[in-house]
């Protein structure tokens, strides 16, 4: 308190504003610098996972340029010693792009429907108990491992998702994509979006039921007390909300079904053409065609497999992205 | 009031169906498959697909005919939309089962006692059901699963702390990265250690690298999950740790991470079950080795997803028969560490 002119003050002094301040103890500095580097680490990993692919597949990456991606020959080349020729070969994943789109794309389709009618009845339609169990049996079936998906597809499903390409090649073959000159329905890119599909299920299931149970209760019961029938008040109310939802969950899907392995490498012929056709049993994605070449690969190859990985990976990053945006903005909590 | 009666009153359900609306369900139903199995004899087409649809097809227009009857058009749109509703649920729920019958039905055949005793060093996928086993796929898994329990388990924590309770200027960012990193494609992650620590470092398959690559897989889900957990927990609990003089450090690790303890291990048991099954990433870092090898930073390691797989792509019928007893038993792992999951967040929420 300063002392200089006390008289001149009123009898009551009001003491000198204090600012309040908490000196951080050594151990809630050590506590806050450990808990933000183990919060930054998935940036480190993130990161990191980006260097090396990238390290790795630049070699194959300067000499095909914009080629990786837009070719779709992959040939390894050999010189006289037996060591790959890197200038001979040309590396190019056009084929498998298209193919992890057309999988992915159609597995989005098949799925988007089924999941949001799932999702309704389950927030709107089902009794207690029964919503309880489906709520628990379809988070445990986005917990399968993809090699069931995989090897269930391929012995129980693929039969009749066969039998379905018929039926479809038979009445909608005007349409360009389900057109086919030779009737090879085995293994087709068809049978691999079916399983994708089902794979993806319970992820846009669980997104769109979470975002249409935070439909604000006030609208549904106005819309109710203006005498809406179930349907409408989801027409009027729950969609219009959750829709945009529905679009990050569906996005989700989609990246989880472009990043798909082995359950595509299980049911899928695996060829390296582009191949529009989605009866047509011929096909691939991305990273099916990592693990199928990974095996006999050489060096060279192998580079050139980084670099499809780290194209893999920045695709589906970027999904992921716009998806989680999208859900969260929404008040979803995302996958 | 002041009198108690003898008769006791049973509170009116109005919503439950009364017998007589059953009874028009039943017969609705009834009438759909009569429909269906006649239109199917009449008509060319066949199959059970044939019959699916054209029932489901009767079931709608009858149920549409009766609710106009009853109470006009918009009841008529709400029972199409019911019944729809209805057949997405069911067409989702379908492949579960399936999938679960297929599993019991076929991994039957290939189980017996010997499966955890043995390994597959003497015998080769295609030798008869009874002999070689699947302990060394067992204890690889364990391994390579603890492995990536060991990193994940304190990062992913550390994660949720830091966006929970720290809430620093980065606490956006991370959120949105963590969330990227759980769509990061299985296969991606083993490339990764592929090219950071195998090709450069190592040079050999070894289970420390299938440890590495799953650990990526795992953070996320231990981060995000027990970012959920820590949100719960009612601020009242830190700010009475904080007016009792704790510092944050001694606030978060002695009341509010105990508080919320049974969440967490929830977290860390959905974490293991994301990872168990993982097979793409183990095909490219561990090897995959037929004997039991509890070493992790030497020699491939077996792991459950890649005896599956090779019996798989062996493609003969023991071989595949192995596989699919392989998976019954992974699935039954997922299926306890799920329960167990369901078993500690229920107990912990009921408090």
């Amino acid at each position: 308190m300063s002392t200089t002119a006390p008289k001149a003050k009123p009898p009551v002094s009001t003491p000198d504003k204090r600012e309040i301040t908490t000196k951080p103890r050594f151990s809630d500095k050590v506590f806050r610098g450990v808990a933000t580097a183990g919060g930054l680490s998935s940036l480190v990993i993130l990161g990191l996972i980006l260097i090396f692919l990238g390290y790795q597949g630049f070699q194959v990456l300067r000499s095909e340029g914009i080629g990786f991606i837009t070719g779709s020959n992959w040939q390894v080349m050999q010189d006289n010693a037996g060591n790959t020729d890197l200038a001979a070969s040309t590396f190019g994943i056009a084929a498998m792009l298209v193919g992890t789109l057309l999988c992915a794309a159609m597995a989005v389709v098949i799925a988007v429907p089924i999941s949001v009618l799932c999702a309704l009845y389950l927030t709107f339609y089902a009794p207690q108990f029964l919503k309880k169990i489906m709520v628990a049996v379809i988070d445990l079936m986005a917990a399968f491992p993809s090699i069931l998906f995989g090897m269930w597809g391929f012995f129980i499903l693929m039969p009749h998702v066969e039998y379905w390409g018929r039926l479809i090649h038979k009445y909608f073959s005007w349409i360009p994509i389900f057109k086919m000159e030779i009737p090879v329905f085995t293994r087709s890119p068809f049978v691999a979006g079916v399983v994708l599909a089902i794979m993806i299920i319970p992820i846009i299931t669980s997104v769109s039921r979470e975002i249409f149970s935070q439909t604000p209760l006030d609208r549904v019961q106005a819309a109710y007390a203006l005498g809406a029938t179930r349907w409408s008040m989801i027409r009027a109310v729950v969609i219009p909300y959750g829709k945009s939802g529905v679009v990050g969950g569906a996005m989700l899907g989609l990246g989880r079904a472009m990043g798909e392995t082995v359950a595509v490498y299980t049911v899928l012929n695996l060829v390296y053409q582009i191949n529009w056709h989605v009866l047509i049993g011929a096909g691939g994605n991305v990273a099916s065609m990592i693990l199928l070449k990974f095996g006999e690969a050489g060096p060279t190859e192998t580079r050139a497999l980084m670099a499809a990985g780290l194209v893999l990976f920045l695709l589906t990053l970027l999904v992921n992205s716009i998806a989680n945006t999208i859900v969260s903005r929404t008040g979803g909590k995302g996958r | 009031m002041s009198q108690t009666t003898g008769t006791k009153i049973k509170p009116t359900r109005p919503w439950k169906r009364t017998p007589k609306q059953q009874a028009l369900i039943t017969l609705n139903l009834l009438i759909g498959a009569v429909v269906s199995y006649l239109v199917v004899l009449a008509t060319p087409m066949k199959g059970k697909l044939a019959y699916l649809a054209i029932f489901f097809i009767a079931v709608i227009v009858v149920n549409f005919v009766e609710s106009y009857i009853k109470s006009g058009l918009a009841a008529a749109k709400d029972s199409i939309a019911t019944s729809f509703a209805t057949a997405g649920l069911i067409i989702a729920v379908v492949p579960i089962f399936s999938i679960l019958f297929t599993i019991f039905d076929r991994g039957r055949a290939g189980l017996n006692f010997n499966l955890f005793l043995h390994d597959m060093k003497a015998n080769g996928p295609n030798d008869p059901l009874g002999q070689g086993g699947l302990l060394h796929a067992l204890v690889g898994s364990g391994i390579m699963v603890g492995i990536a329990l060991l990193i994940s388990l304190p990062i992913g924590i550390l994660t949720a702390i830091y966006l929970t309770e720290i809430k620093g200027i980065y606490s956006r960012p991370i959120k949105f990265l963590v969330q990227a990193m759980s769509g990061v494609p299985s296969i991606v992650a083993g490339l990764f250690i592929l090219s950071a620590i195998v090709f450069p470092i190592t040079k050999s398959s070894s289970g420390l690298m299938g440890g590495f690559a799953l650990s990526i897989l795992m953070i996320p889900t231990i981060a995000r999950t027990s970012e959920e957990v820590l949100l719960l927990i009612p601020n009242d609990l830190r700010e009475a740790g904080v007016a009792l003089g704790g510092t944050q450090w001694r606030t978060i690790s002695l009341i509010v991470v105990p508080a919320a303890k049974s969440g967490l291990i929830t977290a860390t048991i959905l974490g293991l079950a994301r990872v168990a099954g993982e097979t793409a990433p183990l095909v490219l870092v561990s090897g995959g080795g037929d004997a039991v090898n509890p070493n992790p930073f030497h020699a491939p390691m077996g792991s459950l997803p890649f005896y599956i797989w090779k019996g798989f792509t062996f493609g003969t019928p023991e071989s595949i028969a192995r596989s699919w007893a392989g998976i019954f038993v992974l699935l039954s792992l997922i299926f306890l560490l799920f329960i167990a999951a369901r078993t500690l967040s229920g107990s912990g929420s009921k408090k």
